[in-house]
């Protein structure tokens, strides 16, 4: 009847040290303490807020407005294309909206719920993880806010469009991987809750959100590529705008590459401290 | 012998403690200016000043831990604050990772270290339910099932849709431990957690206890209430300093933490209460002169000296403890016998003749307290007296009745011969 019957013996060694090697069946097996994490952030975020959910919104779109006066029309930076500039910084606004709440919930997941953490066994990398649909549910709806602009300027994307899940999959592993390594260091040096908003802040500016980065001088393009983001945001536009926003390929190849160290790191070093959270936090 | 469940081998658990330095204001800034200053003077190839060698000390909170739990076994770990108990339990229930040493388990564990992880204020009752269980490791189908059963437990249906930050603190209490109690387990670990809710609420939790207990489940409980561990295990381990200083009936493990609570002296020299004070206190024998010897069947005499202001509506009280401290009898004046402390201020002494009690042999306490009944206590004494008995023996049996047995500390006695009288013929005789 209960779980524990339905489940054979399980044998468990517990030592110091002692990698677990059902971790990530256990993941698995823990799948609906995930939803149900999921579910409470999801449920609590707008509560008593006066407008509720329409602050998701709102957030995006007021963003959106500002830099398309901002960088298009004071800072002269729109380009002469036939897309409408607004299309532009929003389909460069999606991703990095994406990539910096991913980066900063999930950094702060594992302190926040410390509680959980420090009473009750689960593998950890559930915290994060359930984080992460909040981000995501926030991304849905800026998506809409997108088709509405589409339609307002009566601009019709390509066969590109049908890719955006991948370069949404790819955004998410690329602010995971650096999310889950503040997410451990945080736990012990809380130094990184204010390194990661600075980090963010200053990420707006050198990642092409309200330019496009066909602005960099060719030659510094594969630096420029160094940041993740930029491959992330370029193939955003790509698949948004099609053919008049070509994705840069050596520099995407750059930002894979990083992405995917950022990814390794984020996780082993995860998997490294997380049996050490409960007597940290 | 049943299985194996939990075995424990030299487990320790060592904890780093950092001593920090007092700073001026402990600020971010003063964090990071002392930082950057050892920093400075590391690249200047210099010993930092702020960082003496001592400043880190090794602890263990748990130290060559060897025991071993079989199926169906309900054990209670006992000990001081501090002994490890919880740190313990942590390791057991996977939070923690030990230091060193191996834990073997065999089955599901799953923990209560505490009621109510994860309660949202924001979330429902209803909500709470679902999210404290799955955080408890209950799957939804298994919540769905029983649902009912805990807002029925928990005394809260009018409320389920309610977010619990609207609830008051006993709602919430006895919400959190409904769920807590329907969880179903092979080795359940509980730490102290009867201590929630009112009265009532806690003896239905000791109910709901020992109905886990007794349907073959694996139970290992941390508690500082040794009757509920006398009522719900039958084994006990006791913690020292992290380490195992008896494992074994409940019964001597409870008698061997007492003993190392070191002998509990009758205190001479008593504070005094704001509007009363007890001087002094003597047990009785039977010429009115003071002992320290209780003789089973003769009438419990206390001679007791106090002082007033003279408030109105002050009684006495008296509470009998065994030698685990346990509670064992209570005397309040005002409620038992409409007596109350005289209402003029002054200097008094009284006689308390109480029944005579087949006391079993061994350690008693007497606490004394002078209080406005339900309101306050305006002085306390706890073991005002001591005494003991030596020997237990009613109508003069050839047989020592103690407290060392475990059947509790009073030998009953019969009111009427007991006679047996046949109802059906024995099964042989037809």
């Amino acid at each position: 009847m209960s779980v524990a019957e339905q489940q054979p013996k399980l044998h468990l060694v517990l030592e110091a040290g002692r990698a677990d090697q059902r971790y990530w069946t256990d993941l698995w097996r823990y799948r609906e303490l995930y939803f149900i994490l999921a579910w409470r952030d999801v449920a609590v975020r707008y509560k008593q807020t006066v407008i509720g959910a329409a602050w998701a919104f709102i957030r995006p779109f007021l963003t959106m407005v500002v830099f398309t006066v901002l960088f298009g029309h004071l800072a002269k930076l729109a380009h002469d294309s036939a897309v409408p500039y607004a299309i532009v910084v929003f389909a460069g606004l999606l991703p990095w909206t994406l990539f910096s709440s991913v980066l900063s919930d999930v950094s702060n997941s594992v302190i926040a719920n410390s509680h959980l953490i420090s009473k009750v066994y689960f593998p950890r990398l559930i915290v994060p993880l359930a984080t992460v649909v909040v981000a995501l549910i926030d991304f849905a709806v800026t998506l809409v806010i997108l088709a509405g602009l589409m339609l307002f300027y009566g601009f019709l994307p390509g066969w590109q469009i049908l890719l955006l899940p991948i370069f949404v999959l790819l955004a998410l592993l690329a602010s995971l991987g650096p999310a889950l390594w503040a997410a451990s260091l945080i736990v012990k040096y809380r130094d990184f809750r204010f390194i990661i908003p600075f980090a963010l802040q200053f990420g707006l500016y050198v990642s092409p959100v309200g330019f496009s980065s066909s602005v960099v001088p060719e030659q510094w393009r594969s630096l420029y590529s160094l940041n993740p983001v930029v491959g992330i945001i370029d193939g955003f536009r790509w698949s948004i705008i099609g053919g008049a926003s070509p994705i840069y390929w050596p520099g995407f190849l750059v930002s894979l590459g990083v992405m995917a160290f950022f990814l390794w790191l984020g996780i082993r070093t995860f998997r490294r401290t997380e049996r050490g959270f409960a007597d940290l936090v | 012998m049943s299985q194996t469940v939990i075995r424990s081998q030299g487990l320790g658990k060592k904890f780093v403690i950092t001593h920090r330095q007092p700073r001026e204001g402990d600020l971010f800034v003063d964090l990071l200016m002392s930082r950057a200053r050892s920093a400075l003077r590391a690249l200047a190839g210099r010993k930092s000043k702020d960082e003496p060698a001592g400043r880190y000390e090794e602890f263990w909170a748990l130290r060559d831990i060897d025991f071993e739990i079989r199926a169906g076994e309900l054990v209670s770990i006992i000990g001081h604050n501090g002994a490890g108990k919880t740190t313990l339990l942590k390791v057991l229930s996977r939070i923690t990772e030990p230091t060193e040493g191996r834990v073997e388990i065999f089955g599901r564990v799953n923990s209560l270290l505490e009621v109510g992880t994860g309660f949202h204020p924001e979330l429902t009752g209803r909500e709470n339910i679902f999210l404290n269980g799955a955080i408890l490791g209950m799957t939804r189908a298994e919540m769905r099932r029983k649902f009912d059963e805990i807002v029925d437990f928990a005394g809260v249906e009018k409320f389920i849709d309610t977010p619990v930050k609207r609830y008051s603190t006993g709602m919430y209490v006895r919400l959190a431990f409904s769920v807590a109690a329907h969880l179903e387990a092979e080795i359940l670990v509980v730490d102290e957690v009867l201590a929630v809710g009112d009265a009532e609420f806690q003896s239905r939790c000791l109910n709901r206890m020992s109905e886990v207990a007794s349907s073959g489940r694996t139970v290992l409980f941390v508690s500082h209430n040794f009757a509920a561990v006398t009522a719900l295990t039958k084994r006990a381990i006791v913690l020292n300093s992290g380490r195992v200083t008896f494992d074994g009936p409940v019964t001597d493990a409870l008698a061997h933490y007492t003993a190392s609570l070191g002998k509990v002296e009758t205190k001479r020299k008593w504070d005094r209460g704001s509007n009363s004070s007890l001087l002094a206190a003597d047990l009785l024998d039977a010429e009115g002169r003071p002992t320290d010897r209780y003789v089973p069947g003769t009438p419990l005499r206390l001679r007791v000296e106090l002082e007033t202001t003279g408030l109105p509506g002050l009684s006495l009280e008296v509470v009998l403890r065994d030698r685990h401290n346990i509670p064992i009898g209570y005397y309040a004046s005002n409620n038992f016998s409409q007596v109350l402390l005289p209402a003029e201020a002054g200097r008094y002494e009284c006689i308390l003749s109480l029944d005579s009690y087949q006391l079993a042999a061994g350690e008693y306490g007497i606490d004394l307290m002078i209080s406005v009944p339900n309101i306050m206590v305006d002085h306390e004494v706890d073991n005002a007296v001591r005494f003991s008995v030596d020997t237990c023996s009613p109508n003069g049996i050839p047989f020592n009745f103690t407290q060392e047995l475990g059947f509790g500390n009073q030998a009953m006695q019969l009111s009427a011969p007991l006679r047996f009288k046949p109802i059906a013929p024995s099964p042989e005789a037809t």
